[in-house]
């Protein structure tokens, strides 16, 4: 069955003209059966992406007319790389990627483990009501957060100003209300959205997880006297090794591409808060559709293209060999 | 799971568990609430002290102001449309190329399948601005091909498909039929598909979903009013001077409002295929 069915691995059978045809077509069917995927991504991945390695040495803007190239070298490529605009963003993104990033997996791995825990009727119920956020459309959620956020009587605004009157909390919560859309804040505004969007989908990652994990490795530890904290830290997080390096992987490579919370949020950066929010793709975005400057734009995608695969190998290096190993 | 021993200590815990899920689901649900209740008042309430916390009176009020404003039923149209057809598309050829990894020996098959498999990896936002040129270039700006046919056969669509096929059928099954008669394409169309119905089903929500909430692609694709998704014509809303926000939040309603609803239906049968990749890796 390794080779294809033509050549006679069968040597006794003697091939009938209708066997004959039915072994030509099991042979060609599977290559037809794939091919549709390949034709689409050669079409619309590959070629777009090559082609946008050309442009990014390019000059051009849509006026100039289809083909009007002109080669400038290297020019888009130090112009992004010197462009303190371009810098910025690339800081708030690294900023955003590990603010909006670390809180998802500090708060769903210990909340996968309590619902693991302390639920089994209900589980599915509540693991479906923090997953909700997840697959609820990003402009809907930045709209949504876009009122919670308001000023003046916004209901984020309102639930701080009522937690400062809590002992202790209070001390670490600010007395005035926050204007989150200003340069300086905006950042915390969508890190928290991001985490609202995320946390339900890592738990149920998580979650998957730890019900992979075999039950007598709890019961024995209760025999041995480990408390439910100290399972928790000895046999729930090291077995959670994999699945972390998987979920944090995803993390990366989503919060590196940031884009439609903080394109919403700042208004399509017509909000005075722009710079200090905007990400690196939605600094690209404006860069091609709003300055119509699509080789920069093309400069700005390969430069974080190769960002991306940089930090995605160091995450491999750091985590995933620990991950697989073990 | 726990015994009789600690059991003060261990009710404690499972109080605090509690806790922590109802001030989570709490904070989780929160937004969705608001979302519906500010869809209810006007701008000067939702801003107003004390904000509303409850349904108010004038849902028709802004459902006149967001049709008025925007063609908002055509754009739900599109909406359903582009989804519709990405969804259709598919399931058709996900599970076909699905079924030619699952179930055939060919030569470089591991190769494609990589291939395949790499795709997932590419920063999808990344390929914007080439691609809308493509589009541009071939005449397609502002027609829904140009957001679905890409979309037909997604390297995540074929794996899950891949995954299904290699555990529910048995490669005898295929032998038999194949004894019978069938051809290799009937063998997909008559015994393979109706035994992959539940994950049939499962890819069509996680694409219909997907689809659904579409935005950066189709916010430059699509430029003509009538073009545009919801998502697309709910963000022109928002960058009008006085933002009608009462309105944009009916209109944000009633987006999300059919996924809560497929959502409350086949929720185990979503976090289920969603998670199947990440389980088995």
């Amino acid at each position: 069955m390794r080779k294809p069915a033509s050549t006679t691995s069968s040597g006794d059978d003697s091939l009938t003209l209708a066997m004959r045809w039915s072994s030509f077509q099991r042979r060609y069917a599977p290559y037809i059966f794939v091919s549709p995927f390949f034709i689409l991504f050669l079409i619309f991945g590959l070629y777009p992406t090559l082609f946008s390695l050309y442009m990014s040495f390019q000059a051009w803007t849509p006026s100039d007319g289809w083909g009007r190239w002109k080669y400038v070298g290297l020019e888009n490529y130090t112009f992004t790389l010197t462009d303190p605009m371009f810098l910025r963003s690339m800081w708030n993104t690294i900023w955003l990627g590990v603010f909006s990033g670390v809180p998802q997996h500090l708060i769903a791995i210990p909340l996968a483990f309590v619902i693991h825990m302390v639920l089994s009727r209900f589980k599915t119920f509540v693991t479906a009501v923090y997953f909700l956020p997840y697959i609820t459309s990003t402009v809907a959620v930045a709209l949504i957060f876009n009122t919670l956020f308001a000023t003046q009587n916004g209901i984020i605004n309102l639930v701080i100003a009522h937690l400062n009157n809590w002992p202790l909390l209070g001390a670490l919560l600010p007395d005035e209300k926050i204007n989150w859309f200003t340069s300086a804040n905006i950042k915390y505004a969508i890190a928290l959205m991001v985490v609202w969007q995320f946390t339900g989908w890592n738990t149920l990652l998580y979650l998957s997880a730890i019900q992979a994990i075999p039950k007598d490795l709890y019961e024995a530890a209760s025999v041995d006297g480990a408390s439910r904290i100290q399972q928790f830290r000895y046999i729930t997080l090291p077995l959670l090794r994999p699945m972390m390096f998987f979920a944090v992987s995803l993390t990366i490579i989503g919060n590196m591409q940031l884009f439609e919370q903080p394109f919403i949020l700042l208004n399509g950066g017509a909000s005075g808060a722009t710079p200090g929010g905007q990400t690196a793709t939605m600094y690209m975005y404006r860069t091609a559709f709003e300055w119509l400057e699509m080789g920069t734009a093309a400069s700005i995608a390969w430069i974080l293209f190769i960002f991306i695969g940089i930090l995605t190998y160091l995450n491999n290096l750091i985590f995933g060999r620990s991950a697989r190993g073990e | 799971m726990g015994g009789k021993r600690g059991s003060l200590g261990s009710f404690l815990l499972r109080l605090g568990g509690y806790a922590i899920l109802v001030l989570g689901g709490v904070l989780t649900i929160a937004p969705f609430y608001f979302m519906f209740v500010f869809a209810t008042h006007q701008r000067s309430e939702i801003f107003g002290f004390p904000p509303p916390l409850w349904f108010g009176e004038h849902f028709m009020t802004n459902y006149q102001i967001l049709v008025n404003k925007i063609p908002f039923w055509r754009a739900y149209w599109n909406n359903f449309y582009l989804a519709f057809m990405t969804t259709i598309t598919s399931l058709f050829f996900c599970s076909l190329a699905g079924f030619g990894f699952a179930m055939y020996q060919f030569r470089w098959r591991e190769q494609l399948f990589a291939v395949v498999m790499a795709t997932l990896l590419v920063p999808a936002i990344l390929n914007l601005i080439p691609f809308y040129l493509l589009i541009f270039q071939i005449g397609w700006i502002n027609t829904p091909k140009a957001l679905w046919v890409p979309a037909m056969a997604g390297a995540l669509g074929i794996f899950m498909m891949r995954q299904y096929i290699i555990s529910a059928i048995p490669k005898e099954l295929i032998d038999a039929a194949r004894i019978d008669g069938c051809s290799e394409f009937q063998i997909y169309w008559r015994i393979v598909l109706p035994l992959i119905r539940p994950a049939l089903g499962t890819l069509g929500l996680i694409t219909f979903i997907g689809s659904w909430n579409r935005f950066a692609d189709v916010n430059v694709i699509m430029r003509t009013q009538e073009t545009k998704t919801i998502p697309v014509v709910l963000r022109t809303l928002q960058g009008a001077t006085d933002v009608e926000w009462g309105a944009i939040m009916a209109g944000t309603a009633l987006m999300v409002a059919p996924l809560l609803l497929v959502f409350a239906i086949a929720a185990r049968q979503l976090m289920e295929g969603l998670t199947s990749g990440a389980v088995k890796n």
